[in-house]
């Protein structure tokens, strides 16, 4: 195999080099991506011609392909087989596929055919949970997998799935499974930039008023809210030539989807709500980047980024309204589920080891480039263009006081009909549940798992919460990614504490040291426990003292909240530990 | 800056100039707030988090890098700071070997923390380099505290022979491809070396020494293997 793979043509990456001669750090991503298309991996020779066409040390551009588990510097077939053994996968019955997988490939996790022409991988969460079992063959998407049809995903016959999309009013998901994502003209037929059209017109410091009033809160986990992040974007002093809008499509949390269903069914709705913001911040310059793991949704934004920009929607006085300059860069990320972390995603685009900054200084003043940076997550955007088009009083009539509107929701798991669902703010999760079609085979509910893996279990004594921001913050279960995973009574909740302890071991960034190290040690007692059985309170206390200096000290999100769901699921069900 | 900011830092109330950190703050007080990675010289990180202080914040504050902000009250010594402190450097006793750590081996002590409570699990262990004449690594003995990676990029030398290997728990100071440093872009200034808080960067002379070998021998010995006239890079792939 190595020598077969070895064999390095370096002709084949002249046309790249050329191409990104003159390019700076920011194109490190995309041209390891390019170059990797080529050789399957990325030879020392290839290597050092990236470092000298960017202007790039050599240690950093390795530095760089270390960190992103998609890059590798060792030899790696140019098909990789991507299996998900995430929760709502495991749930779904991944634990039959994975072994149908390895056993006709005759590979492990990690290996790459003897004539190296496939490369077999485990990935902790593909984030198409709603298809789970699911895969990925190459940059193919496979979902509902079988045993059986295991040989018809590997020799890339097996057909791609297709949306699910539930619940009413769609607010955001109107067009999702409707209208043709390849197609500019449709989305236009559909009602397509008619907001935008209409926003143009009127002055930005009304449209962020209008945006405050809709209490739209960011919809990818803090919830900070977009109106007042939009007025310091605004207000912050540079030209619009130096101000950035980003788009934070790195959905990575276990169990969530939703961005990705707006991306692969709708895209150019995020094209035009990412314009709307630019225009709301006065910036010129747009990016988008999309996790690795999101082949088609990257396939999808590319092509209608291409369309918008050819039919004069990206570029320089956009509908006719003079001055108004915008265009989108789109990234693509390579399996970290840290840079779904704002300033971590900063790092990325500028091409980089995707460390979280410190905070402050705030990306509103010290964003990407340290420039004014509107950064905002895939739904919070489209959810701001649709309140908008909906009109105040349609918009404050869903929901309650406090959750205007509507909200995306993941559901996944044990659960009849998983799908991503648009629904009114106020729902409980019991009534949410009804709409999913109940436990699938009316078997017992265990409990759910809100939020991804950095939410918290709930049990069936709390389902009659209602889903708003308000009880959510009452409750402290985090509501912005909108994941619930479903567990029926079968479920051994030591198993899922275990994988996601795994998952934070294996994404924790490796800057500070609680994380680094108390991800890791969190993991290990539990694979203890489940092993040898507890210690009791050692274990309590040892897990308590971990996850309590996590979520204290930590210098990210990721580490503040490594510990959330095993700590939830320890008080819930202390007999885990005891 | 001439705005200044009054605060509390354990009941005592100090003025600062504005954008003073809450480290230097609290030393100007006497108040020694405990940290491992933090270096006068070098820009500070955040990374140990040793020094996390009860800021009045929602999470804690790294003192390193907080700023002190009017009005603000910071405590250095509640059972919550002492015990992430305690917690981070029991963690880290069971992850690196410490022994040529004499300042941690000492906060160790002071916070109570019991070196052995995590020694069951995975070390971060690494083989020992020595492909140079001026320098051992020993990543047995590194803490990830980057000082070495910053002095040998923006914070001093601009050399950028060090970066990273792998992430999280497996994260390890690394070169290009994983060559010996003669190979790479470093300078030899032993900067590296100097601000280096454990033994996993040494002088090999001192490394000879402690093993008993005679000053000359060491001389002869360290001599022998000057770095080799670079040739044209990439030959060796």
């Amino acid at each position: 195999m190595t020598d077969v793979m070895n064999q390095i043509d370096m002709a084949l990456l002249e046309p790249i080099v050329k191409r990104f001669e003159g390019h700076r750090r920011d194109a490190l991503l995309p041209m390891l991506h390019e170059a990797q298309a080529i050789y399957g991996w990325l030879p020392q020779a290839v290597q050092e011609a990236i470092s000298q066409t960017l202007r790039v040390p050599a240690a950093d551009v390795h530095g760089v392909i270390e960190f992103y588990t998609m890059f590798y510097n060792q030899p790696t077939a140019k098909k990789v087989i991507r299996i998900c053994e995430g929760s709502s996968c495991h749930l779904a019955g991944s634990a039959a596929v994975i072994e149908a997988v390895e056993s006709q490939l005759g590979l492990e996790n990690g290996q790459t055919s003897a004539d190296g022409s496939v490369t077999y991988e485990l990935v902790p969460c593909l984030g198409m949970c709603e298809h789970g079992p699911n895969a990925l063959n190459g940059t193919r998407t496979a979902g509902q997998l079988t045993a059986a049809r295991v040989p018809e995903f590997l020799d890339g016959s097996y057909p791609e799935p297709g949306p699910k999309v539930f619940g009413s009013p769609r607010l955001a998901l109107g067009r999702v499974g409707i209208v043709d994502p390849g197609s500019l003209e449709d989305y236009l037929a559909h009602g397509g930039y008619q907001g935008l059209g209409k926003a143009l017109e009127m002055d930005p410091t009304t449209l962020i008023a209008s945006n405050k009033t809709a209490e739209i809160l960011g919809r990818g986990g803090a919830q900070f809210p977009m109106g007042v992040k939009a007025e310091m974007v605004r207000n912050a002093p540079a030209p619009a030539s130096q101000k950035h809008v980003v788009v934070n499509a790195d959905e990575s949390e276990p169990g969530t989807f939703k961005d990705r269903t707006i991306m692969e069914g709708d895209p150019f709705s995020l094209i035009e709500a990412a314009t709307l913001i630019g225009y709301i911040v006065g910036a010129e310059n747009g990016w988008i980047l999309i996790r690795g793991e999101y082949p088609r949704s990257f396939r999808r934004l590319q092509a209608a980024i291409a369309a918008a920009r050819s039919a004069g929607y990206l570029g320089r006085d956009i509908l006719g309204r003079e001055g108004f300059h915008f265009d989108i860069e789109l990234r693509l990320g390579a399996g970290a589920y840290i840079c779904g972390e704002e300033t971590a995603l900063f790092e990325a685009v500028e091409g980089k080891r995707g460390f979280p900054r410190i905070k402050p200084p705030f990306p509103t003043t010290h964003g990407l480039f340290g420039q004014p940076t509107a950064i905002n997550n895939v739904e919070t955007l489209v959810m701001a263009l649709a309140a908008f088009n909906a009109g105040e009083e349609a918009w404050n009539q869903m929901g309650t006081k406090q959750s205007p509107g509507t909200k995306l929701f993941c559901v996944s798991g044990h659960v009849e009909q998983p799908g991503t669902y648009e629904v009114p703010f106020g729902l409980t999760i019991r009534q949410l549940l009804e709409m999913a079609g109940g436990v699938r085979g009316g078997k017992q509910l265990k409990g759910c798992l809100v939020g991804g893996a950095a939410g918290v279990f709930v049990n069936p004594g709390m389902i009659d919460m209602p889903l708003t921001y308000e009880d959510a913050r009452a409750n402290q279960v985090p509501l912005g990614s909108g994941a619930i995973v479903v567990m029926d009574e079968s479920v051994d909740v030591r198993e899922m504490m275990i994988q996601l302890a795994h998952f934070f071991a294996h994404e924790s960034c490796g800057k500070c040291f609680p994380c680094q190290i108390g991800t890791q040690r969190q993991l290990e007692i539990l694979e203890r426990v489940a092993a040898e059985g507890s210690r009791g309170a050692a274990d309590l206390r040892a897990l308590q003292d971990i996850g309590a200096t996590m979520t204290q000290t930590s210098l990210c999100g990721l580490g503040q909240t490594a510990a959330s769901a095993i700590m939830s699921a320890v008080k819930l069900w202390p007999e885990l530990v005891a | 800056m001439s705005e200044t900011v009054t605060l509390t830092i354990d009941g005592t109330e100090i003025t600062v100039p504005a954008g003073t950190t809450i480290l230097d703050a609290a030393a100007q007080l006497g108040i020694e707030i405990p940290a491992i990675c933090y270096h006068d010289s070098l820009k500070a990180n955040g990374l140990c988090r040793v020094c996390s202080v009860d800021a009045g914040w929602r999470t804690n504050a790294a003192a390193c890098v907080a700023e002190c902000s009017q009005g603000m009250n910071v405590k250095t010594q509640t059972d919550e700071v002492v015990r992430n402190r305690r917690t981070i450097l029991e963690m880290l006793s069971s992850t690196v070997d410490l022994s040529e750590a004499p300042g941690i081996l000492a906060l160790l002590k002071e916070s109570g923390a019991d070196p052995e409570r995590f020694a069951e699990f995975k070390r971060r262990e690494s083989p020992v380099y020595d492909d140079n004449p001026f320098y051992i690594r020993d990543y047995n003995q590194c803490i990830n505290c980057w000082r070495c990676v910053q002095v040998c990029a923006e914070d001093a030398q601009f050399a950028f022979a060090l970066s990273f290997d792998g992430r999280g728990f497996e994260t390890r100071i690394g070169t290009f491809m994983n060559q010996g440093m003669p190979d790479t872009t470093c300078v030899f200034c032993g900067q590296c070396v100097g601000v280096c808080p454990t033994g996993a960067l040494k002088p090999k002379r001192q490394v000879l020494l402690e093993q008993g070998m005679n000053p000359d021998d060491i001389f002869r010995e360290t001599k022998r293997g000057r770095k080799p006239k670079r040739e044209a890079r990439g030959g060796n792939s």
